[in-house]
């Protein structure tokens, strides 16, 4: 992401939270250094959040991910003040929230943000319809106005047809799409998302992700997401930061977390994390070789004698995959005088750069020739080769591309292409 | 010892207040022993236009319509059974001093309810206050009542307001308390109003609370009825007043019972007042 380019959505500037009388004192104390057990017992006064600072970027995914009792609950409740920092300064917009008195603050959250609960938060006494509309129904919006904006919403999370129900008569991943719609029919700048999906039972919860990254994708809204749960944070987060007894101890994008863990608790925390589920073709792929289609089988031929490989890939003239040619086929081809077009292999193994590791291993498992990573626009990538794919999935820095393009990974082209 | 701890005169200092409350406020308490006696008898009056088949017929059509059908039938033979013993002007009378004790009850209970639910410190100076109205014997307070509304109907009324109230203001700060934090949350973060909050999420989810509140002061204000009649209030518990000083245990039984059914006919009807019938509680 290059965030030089991108606005700050909010900046949140040394923002503390104590819990407890003495928080001035418990304040002094956390200035000198102290650390949250220390004051707890010198002054009685709870360390929720301490010092955080950090820039939330327009339109981005920002995971704060920490195990319960790290404070991110809390943290995030300072963001629209749910709970008023102790200190420190939020700016939203360039406007510091902390300053705002009441009705400033009542039209921020009307306008500005909304909140995503972890255990959903339904008014229980009134339907989908009107849960969703309450948003605007605080705003005195005219009832045709927000029943039509609610309609819109709870389409939006799949959930039309369901307006006249009431919240006890959903499954849980129903009344969070309900609690998702509800945020969006204010449609505000950002989305606060509470442990959103951590009361969902798994496989719900990843439709959830991915729906919320469709939603994502399409509104281009700022999200805030609180979890506990790293893969989640890993799946989603464009940024995360990691929380430990109230302070953040690393922000960074999911690679850099996961590839150089700033500090032992990091390291300690990703060091479980299945790789096969967070790296990607594009992690993990290598250079291609190829040949143009209006050379002609014998410099295909001679290419795969140079390069040592029984197989090549054949693109047209914009760089597009058409197939591959076998040596073989090519021999062949070059004897009988037939194009490459005649002989070219079109039902290839082909998957798409964003496909995790886990989606990948049949694929390449059962595949003859190198597997092809390719763009939307069908345009050659890189290729799977299972060495290097063996090397990522035990954490091996070399075998892994950081920003998803083929470069660090040297190909020794006779190891690499046996598999034709 | 005596001599040692002078005897503090709290007994002479309450009865000089009640005398400077009857010289200072007489006008107003007149005013209101009018006002409440007027509504008092006005519907006792309008009770009565009606004949007594035609009424109970009326009345367990309504307790159709707020409960169950098993309850209207209960109304229905319980007040002909009233009607049948010859108690039925006593009923009625009795039923008009208790609504309008509860009515007096809830139009004041609920509102100190809400404000107590919302303030820590009202809440901390109403919760004795409300010890104090429900285990003063009521008698106690029956006697000032007397110095500023007289004898009749009107001292019955008061001391059925204070002594039936503090159920209602009770439940009404429980019901409201116990709405969960998420939800208030959840208000908050969309920018609602302290109002908003009250009206549209916490009173809406207490009112199963809140009813049993009420239920509760109906229930106490009912049975409050026989010691008001010491002071002169009429109705049924005038009538079990007297057959008890008179010895007559058949007509107090009589009466008694009828003081009974009206008692369990409001009892289902207020339960079933509270319960919601569409959509759902549940959270």
């Amino acid at each position: 992401m290059s965030e030089q380019t991108i606005k700050k959505k909010i900046e949140v500037r040394g923002a503390t939270k104590i819990f407890g009388k003495n928080s001035k004192r418990a304040a002094q104390q956390l200035k000198e250094g102290k650390s949250k057990n220390e004051i707890l017992k010198e002054t009685g006064a709870t360390v929720g959040v301490n010092n955080a600072t950090f820039d939330v970027y327009e339109g981005e995914i920002f995971v704060i991910m920490g195990l319960s009792g790290s404070g991110k609950s809390t943290l995030v409740r300072l963001l629209n003040r749910l709970i008023d920092p102790t200190l420190g300064h939020i700016l939203l917009d360039g406007d510091d929230i902390v300053q705002m008195n009441k009705e400033q603050l009542r039209e921020v959250r009307r306008k500005k943000i909304s909140m995503v609960f972890q255990n959903f938060a339904l008014l229980p006494h009134k339907t989908i319809a009107e849960n969703a509309e309450y948003g605007l129904e605080i705003q005195g919006v005219a009832k045709i106005e927000r029943q039509s904006k609610a309609k819109e919403s709870l389409k939006l999370v799949g959930l039309a047809g369901y307006e006249d129900q009431y919240p006890h008569q959903l499954s849980g991943g129903m009344k969070q799409r309900v609690g998702l719609a509800r945020a969006l029919a204010n449609d505000p700048d950002i989305l606060l998302m509470d442990e959103a999906f951590s009361a969902l039972d798994p496989l719900i919860r990843k439709d959830m992700q991915n729906e919320l990254l469709q939603l994502h994708h399409d509104m281009g809204k700022t999200i805030i997401f609180i979890t506990h749960d790293l893969d989640e944070a890993l799946r989603i987060g464009d940024r995360i930061a990691l929380m430990k007894d109230g302070e953040i101890v690393q922000i960074g994008t999911p690679e850099e977390i996961l590839m150089s863990p700033s500090n032992d608790y990091v390291e300690r925390f990703v060091e479980d994390v299945d790789l096969s589920k967070v790296l990607t073709a594009g992690h993990v792929m290598v250079k291609a070789d190829t040949v143009k289609v209006d050379r002609g089988p014998r410099v295909a031929l001679r290419l795969m004698k140079q390069l040592g490989i029984s197989s090549i890939y054949v693109l047209d003239n914009s760089n597009r995959l058409l197939g591959a040619v076998t040596a073989v086929d090519a021999l062949a081809a070059s004897n009988s005088e037939k194009s490459l077009e005649e002989i070219i292999i079109t039902d290839l193994p082909m998957v798409s750069t964003d496909t995790v590791l886990t989606e990948l291993f049949d694929v390449v498992s059962t595949a003859s020739i190198p597997v092809a990573v390719i763009s939307e626009d069908r345009k050659l990538q890189g290729i799977l080769i299972r060495g290097p794919l063996i090397g990522a999935l035990s954490g091996d820095n070399k075998f892994i591309n950081s920003d998803g393009t083929v470069n660090l990974v040297e190909q020794t082209d006779t190891e690499v292409n046996k598999n034709g | 010892m005596d001599e040692l701890l002078p005897r503090i005169p709290f007994a002479e200092w309450i009865d000089i207040a009640v005398n400077w409350l009857v010289t200072t406020f007489g006008t107003v308490f007149d005013g209101i022993a009018d006002l409440l006696e007027g509504i008092v008898e006005g519907s006792v009056d309008i009770l009565d236009m009606f004949p007594s088949i035609l009424l109970a017929v009326l009345f367990s059509l309504l307790a159709w319509f707020i409960s169950t059908r098993k309850i209207a039938l209960f109304s229905l033979f319980g007040l002909l059974f009233i009607d049948y013993l010859g108690y039925w002007y006593s009923m009625l009378q009795m039923l008009a001093l208790v609504l309008t004790s509860v009515f007096f009850a809830i139009s004041i209970g609920i509102p100190i309810g809400i404000w107590g639910s919302q303030k820590e410190n009202v809440r901390k100076s109403v919760v004795p206050v409300l010890d104090l109205m429900q285990t003063m014997p009521a008698f106690v307070y029956l006697l000032p009542a007397i110095f500023f509304f007289n004898i009749g109907v009107v001292p019955g009324v008061v001391a059925s307001v204070i002594f039936a109230m503090p159920p209602t203001i009770r439940l009404t700060m429980l019901g409201i308390q116990q709405v969960p934090e998420e939800l208030i949350e959840a208000t908050q973060a969309f920018g609602s109003t302290t109002w908003q909050r009250l009206s549209k999420v916490q009173i809406p989810l207490a009112k199963p609370t809140i009813m049993a509140g009420v239920n509760q002061s109906i229930m106490l204000s009912l049975s409050m009825v026989v010691i008001a009649s010491m002071v002169g209030a009429p109705g049924l518990g005038a009538d079990v007043y007297r057959a008890v000083t008179q010895l007559k245990t058949g007509e107090g039984f009589e009466a008694g019972l009828s003081v009974v059914i009206i008692a369990i006919m409001l009892d289902r009807i207020t339960q079933h007042a509270g319960k919601n019938k569409k959509g759902g509680t549940t959270l």
